[in-house]
């Protein structure tokens, strides 16, 4: 973005228009056609709207105490979320953080304070997350809250068992695949996903809309299945299927089964480049359990008329077809809901049976794919910035070396697989002191079996957590059965918390002590837009051209707010490793500088012009050198040819194969099969599969279908990226499909149902009703529609702010939080993931102004 | 002389709000002389974007109508406020002098497009004034055509005539325009707003099949004026009909007896699954 500034304020930020001086942008010709990207940067929402977060009314400007907190005395946890706050200063809070982290390494043990992100609240390869917020915790120790892969679910705990590719945990390549797309595809299939909406295509904006309206002028039709007629299909148009929730695969079962009877599958693919199918289609048949997966059979699952079942499986089989089953070329809304990992499977398994990776045929996103540099050396975030952190940043082995030539990364074995760790998903009961088990380290991307890995906390020998860093972005709004996390602030274990912050909402509310960050618009940094890399490859893919950028500071950090680097700069000085923190006395702006030179920017700009001009655009590469079609050398039995980053050596031979034990994409999972062999059978994640497994919070729940009629859909959302975009009192509460403004004042988030559902309900359009189960309660404005069939709800997930309307944790709350309401149960029993979308409600109309 | 016009593609625009939040950006907290001044922080919409859904699940179309100040020809704001408050700028914005016009919250009524706010700490009323500070400094661009993701929105630059061949060429509308106010605002596809659709699922009732290549007809006073085919699905619309007519649909394919029905289309509507028999 430029950002204009005036009399040291900001005044405006706009888009990024290249000019003559920046590298001419690539051009694909297809279809006697040529296509080229515009010249210019796009925006999502909330990055327009950032002033607005910048200067927000929530920003905290003074460091903060609870007023009947004392650090020395009485802590009265009981009344965190209530009982206010006074300013303080910087030298109080500071001392008071450092005194009781030296506390518990003397007197509870190692890694005795719990630390965790949000998934994102800044951008920045230097000041941000993975860089100097891991930097700082590890030089000090802590239980590290692990992130469950919240996006990707049932591709890491599903499809990575049937064609590998965990250093993308489970998703595919996405290379070459624009042109591939532009010259050979007839349809496109979006199978839960909206790469028009999920946080714009996730890190890229709004760069791929063109393309897709590209394939659109071409006459390349469009299918979305998806519970909600989202914004692609919206959009773009084409025939949409909306699937009971929870019942995709039992779709794709009946596909495939039409596939079979009809012998319209790549028979010769299926031979050569894929194991175990007999075994598999003879399950879809019926034969083992006498029942066959027919249209008819699926019609009675997921409601779509067996005709029009049997209309797709025929249209499918009969054109070159891209599956976006995701936006990134994976991910979407059915991998986060009860057997998700059948869902991911199953859009393996199809696009396989159409010759997955021949010309025109793929798993792709829309989103990414586009014919720029894969070699120049600038990393994402995800590769550790200056924490050098090779064990918790996906790529940081392929950075470190560059960075730190002489030495000086950061880790930390507390902070590793032989350390202590929570799932974020158990937080809450982490903060209560309860023993919990389960399997996987976070993102589990190393290698396939690391998912298996049982870990326990608290891990042997290590104590329980009893100090909470939070940092970035508040979990009530997007983690599930949320008022855990609520309670466990006020009803647990935890007796100091801290939350560096820079805005007072959500979560930050519950802190004993506040630390107040500033923007990073108020701070040096440096990145690339769409790079965050690690887990997603060579991701600047989403952007129309590499642009790397100088982020300058525009003004100085309002109030008393600080850089987060400087904050950790001075608890360093507390701790006594400051000198190792900052590398003998470094500022973030000399990291930056250093951080610049460690990447191939000085051999095509220099420092000086770099840093007056703020950006740089990678030339693209000539035709020859474009990167190769993703799966291309798959489908073709070579080796591989992408620029991938994996898969290991010892996971291939002769750089061919997938990672698979057998190289191929299996049907009967070998990792699966061993997983049993080892005496752990999970009976929602067979060997064998995809298979059809009924969810196990859905319509075949019926004691508590019954008492929660409505299917709740929560998807990423559109008008955030995490909790970044969203409240803050900022103009995205008045974009009118994210939220309502009623007459107490309150900006409302929406929940779209259907008339029908409306009618019986005795609500109408705008109006505020109550989502609840027993779970909890939330109260939303009401968005009568036709784009839900009725029995489904659709609202984003991702709320940043809680306001309970009494007691927080055990009262409606209004800000929007709909994970209130959403199950804590892991996605499988073995795979510790979250299947928010699998989540039974009832609505009820509410007046406003109503108590509890 | 070139002239200030903008032009606004209704099937190119997906609600993703850039150019509300880039309105925000440029105007909420700053001043911008002569021109105006600062928007509050939040209530107004100088881009309003409106969304209708047309049709009933599952055949359903979305549209969504951005909807700016028209900046019009025969503007009634400046017909009906007070004498000087409201001006017409050569190259055709319509401009609320923001000094002249305080204190005068009727003008918030002149507009039949309700278009203009009020803000009630400035006491003046407010609208966008086309970027017209920025296009005084050369800008080719307003803040919401540059920031469009999508190219929904056009800044064109043109005399009069240019205009004329362009709305000619491209079949550009305006709103409303019984008004005769004769925005400069320009619609493309502005049928996916105004006009309603009849939508159907028709299937052939012996194999059970989708009703692949059945003819869906609508007529009007027994003329015929629509005609599509069904596609694999079996889905058709039948587009472009005006809402509020008595319409017969006539839904027919070979072998097969016609179905017809006569409809009061108060809004788009899928008449649901039609079933045709041998």
């Amino acid at each position: 973005m430029f950002v204009y500034v005036k009399d040291g304020k900001i005044l405006r930020i706009t888009p990024i228009e290249f000019d003559d001086t920046d590298a001419p942008s690539w051009t694909i010709e297809a279809r006697g056609r040529q296509f080229s990207p515009p010249r210019k940067t796009t925006a999502s929402p909330w990055t327009v709207a950032h002033r607005s977060t910048i200067y927000s009314p929530k920003r905290i400007l003074t460091p903060l105490k609870r007023v009947d907190f004392d650090p020395k005395g009485a802590r009265n946890i009981q009344n965190r979320g209530v009982s206010g706050y006074e300013p303080i200063s910087w030298e109080e809070a500071l001392d008071a953080v450092a005194e009781e982290m030296i506390r518990l390494h003397r007197e509870v043990g190692p890694a005795a304070m719990l630390a965790t992100p949000g998934s994102h609240h800044l951008w920045g390869n230097v000041g941000y997350r993975h860089s100097a917020f891991l930097r700082f915790l590890n030089l000090v120790g802590l239980t590290y809250a692990e992130h469950n892969p919240d996006s990707w679910e049932g591709w890491h705990w599903g499809a990575m068992h049937m064609w590998g590719n965990s250093f993308r945990l489970g998703i595919n390549e996405q290379y070459g695949l624009l042109e591939d797309a532009l010259k050979h595809t007839d349809l496109i299939i979006y199978w839960s996903a909206d790469p028009e909406a999920t946080c714009n295509g996730v890190y890229g904006a709004h760069e791929g809309a063109v393309r897709r309206r590209w394939l659109k002028d071409l006459g390349v039709k469009m299918i979305v299945i998806d519970p909600y007629l989202n914004h692609t299909g919206a959009l773009l148009g084409g025939k949409w299927f909306s699937p009971r929730l929870g019942t995709d695969v039992a779709l794709g079962l009946a596909i495939a089964f039409t596939w079979l009877g009809e012998g319209t599958y790549d028979k010769e693919y299926i031979a050569g480049r894929t194991t175990g199918f007999d075994e598999w289609s003879a399950y879809v048949l019926g034969r083992p359990d006498g029942r066959p997966k027919t249209p008819e059979w699926a019609e009675a699952e997921c409601g779509i008329p067996a005709r029009e079942i049997r209309a797709l499986a025929r249209e499918w089989a009969a054109k070159k077809t891209m599956v976006a089953a995701g936006a990134p070329g994976g991910m979407g809304g059915a991998c986060r809901s009860a057997t998700g990992n059948e869902w991911a499977r199953t859009m393996v398994a199809l696009a396989a049976m159409q010759g997955l990776g021949k010309p025109g045929s793929n798993l792709w996103g829309t989103t990414s794919g586009v014919p720029i540099d894969c070699s120049f050396m600038f990393p994402g975030y995800a590769e550790g910035g200056i924490s050098g952190d090779t064990n918790n940043s996906a790529a940081g082995f392929r950075w470190v070396n560059r960075m730190f030539p002489d030495g000086g990364a950061v880790v930390n074995p507390q902070h590793s697989t032989e350390g202590q760790t929570v799932p974020r998903l158990r937080i809450a009961e982490a903060m209560r002191h309860q023993n919990e088990e389960w399997r996987g380290k976070g993102f589990c991307g190393s290698h396939i079996e690391s998912q298996f890995q049982k870990y326990s906390y608290p891990a042997q020998g290590y104590p329980h957590v009893e100090m909470y860093y939070r940092y970035g972005g508040s979990f009530f709004g997007t983690m599930t059965e949320t008022n855990r996390y609520v309670t466990a602030y006020r009803e647990g274990k935890v007796p100091f918390v801290v939350n560096q912050a820079v805005w007072f909402e959500g979560e930050t509310k519950f802190a004993d002590i506040i630390l107040p960050a500033c923007t990073n618009f108020e701070r040096w940094d440096i990145s690339e837009f769409a790079n965050c890399s690690g887990y997603i490859a060579d991701s600047y893919q989403f952007a129309n051209h590499r642009v790397i950028v100088f982020q300058q500071k525009c003004i100085e950090p309002l109030g008393e707010s600080k850089p987060d680097y400087d904050i950790f700069c001075e608890l360093a000085k507390r701790m006594g490793v400051y000198g190792a923190f900052s590398m003998g006395g470094k500022s973030d702006l000399d990291w930056v500088k250093d951080y610049y030179h460690a990447t191939d920017m000085p051999k095509v700009m220099s420092w000086e012009d770099f840093s007056e001009k703020g950006y740089y655009v990678v030339p693209a590469p000539d035709e020859d050198n474009r990167p190769k079609p993703a799966m291309r050398w798959f489908a073709e039995g070579r080796a591989k040819d992408t620029p991938d980053w994996g898969p290991a050596p010892w996971d291939q031979i002769n750089s061919e194969g997938l990672q698979t034990m057998s190289g191929k994409i299996e049907f009967v999972a070998s990792s699966l099969k061993r997983l049993e062999a080892t005496g752990t059978v999970d009976p929602e994640r067979p060997a064998l599969g995809p298979q059809y497994i009924e969810s196990w919070e859905g319509h075949h729940t019926v004691d508590l279908y019954a008492k929660y009629p409505l299917q709740m859909v929560s998807p990423h959302p559109k008008f955030s990226f995490h909790t970044m975009g969203d409240a803050k009192d900022s103009w995205m509460n008045e974009v009118k499909d994210n939220r309502l403004l009623k007459e107490d004042g309150n900006y409302y988030w929406l929940m779209r149902l259907n008339s029908r559902d409306a009618k019986v309900r005795g609500v109408a359009d705008g109006d505020l009703i109550r989502a609840f189960n027993d779970r909890g309660s939330v109260i939303l404005a009401a968005q009568v529609t036709e784009r839900v069939p009725p029995g489904t709800v659709h609202s984003y997930e991702s709320c940043a702010d809680y306001l309970p309307l009494g007691d927080p944790g055990h009262s409606p709350d209004i800000a929007g939080c709909v994970n209130i309401l959403t199950p804590k149960r892991y996605i499988t029993p073995t795979s510790t993931g979250m299947a928010n979308n699998s989540c039974l409600i009832q609505i009820e109309k509410w007046e406003v102004g109503a108590r509890p | 002389m070139k002239k200030w016009n903008l032009v606004i593609d209704v099937d190119r625009c997906m609600d993703c709000n850039d150019c509300f939040l880039a309105d925000k950006d440029e105007f909420t907290g700053n001043d911008f002389p002569p021109y105006s001044v600062a928007q509050p922080w939040s209530g107004h919409r100088w881009m309003n974007i409106m969304r209708k859904e047309r049709g009933q699940y599952p055949l359903v179309q979305v549209a969504y109508l951005p909807t700016p100040c028209l900046h019009c020809d025969d503007a009634p704001c400046i017909r009906d406020s007070p004498p000087g408050t409201i001006y017409k700028r050569a190259d055709g914005l319509v401009i609320i002098d923001p000094v002249k016009a305080e204190g005068h919250p009727e003008i918030v009524n002149t507009c039949p497009y309700e278009v203009i706010y009020w803000n009630e700490e400035a006491r003046v009323a407010q609208k966008c004034t086309g970027c017209a500070h920025l296009i005084d400094d050369g800008w080719l661009n307003t803040r919401c055509s540059q920031v469009c993701p999508t190219e929904a929105i056009r800044l064109v630059l043109a005399d009069d005539a240019e205009m004329t061949s362009l709305v000619a060429a491209e079949g550009l509308e305006v709103l409303r325009p019984e008004l005769a106010a004769k925005p400069r605002v320009y619609y493309k596809n502005l049928h996916l707003w105004t006009k309603a659709f009849i939508a159907g699922s028709v299937v052939f009732s012996d194999t059970d099949e989708c009703g692949e290549g059945a003819t869906a007809a609508v007529s009007l006073d027994g003329q015929k004026i629509g005609e599509t085919t069904a596609d694999n699905y079996g889905d058709f619309y039948v587009d472009g009909l005006e809402p509020g007519g008595e319409y017969t649909l006539t839904v027919a394919a070979a072998g097969y007896a016609s179905l017809s029905q006569t409809l009061k289309l108060a809004q788009s509507l899928n008449v649901g699954r039609l079933v045709l028999q041998r």
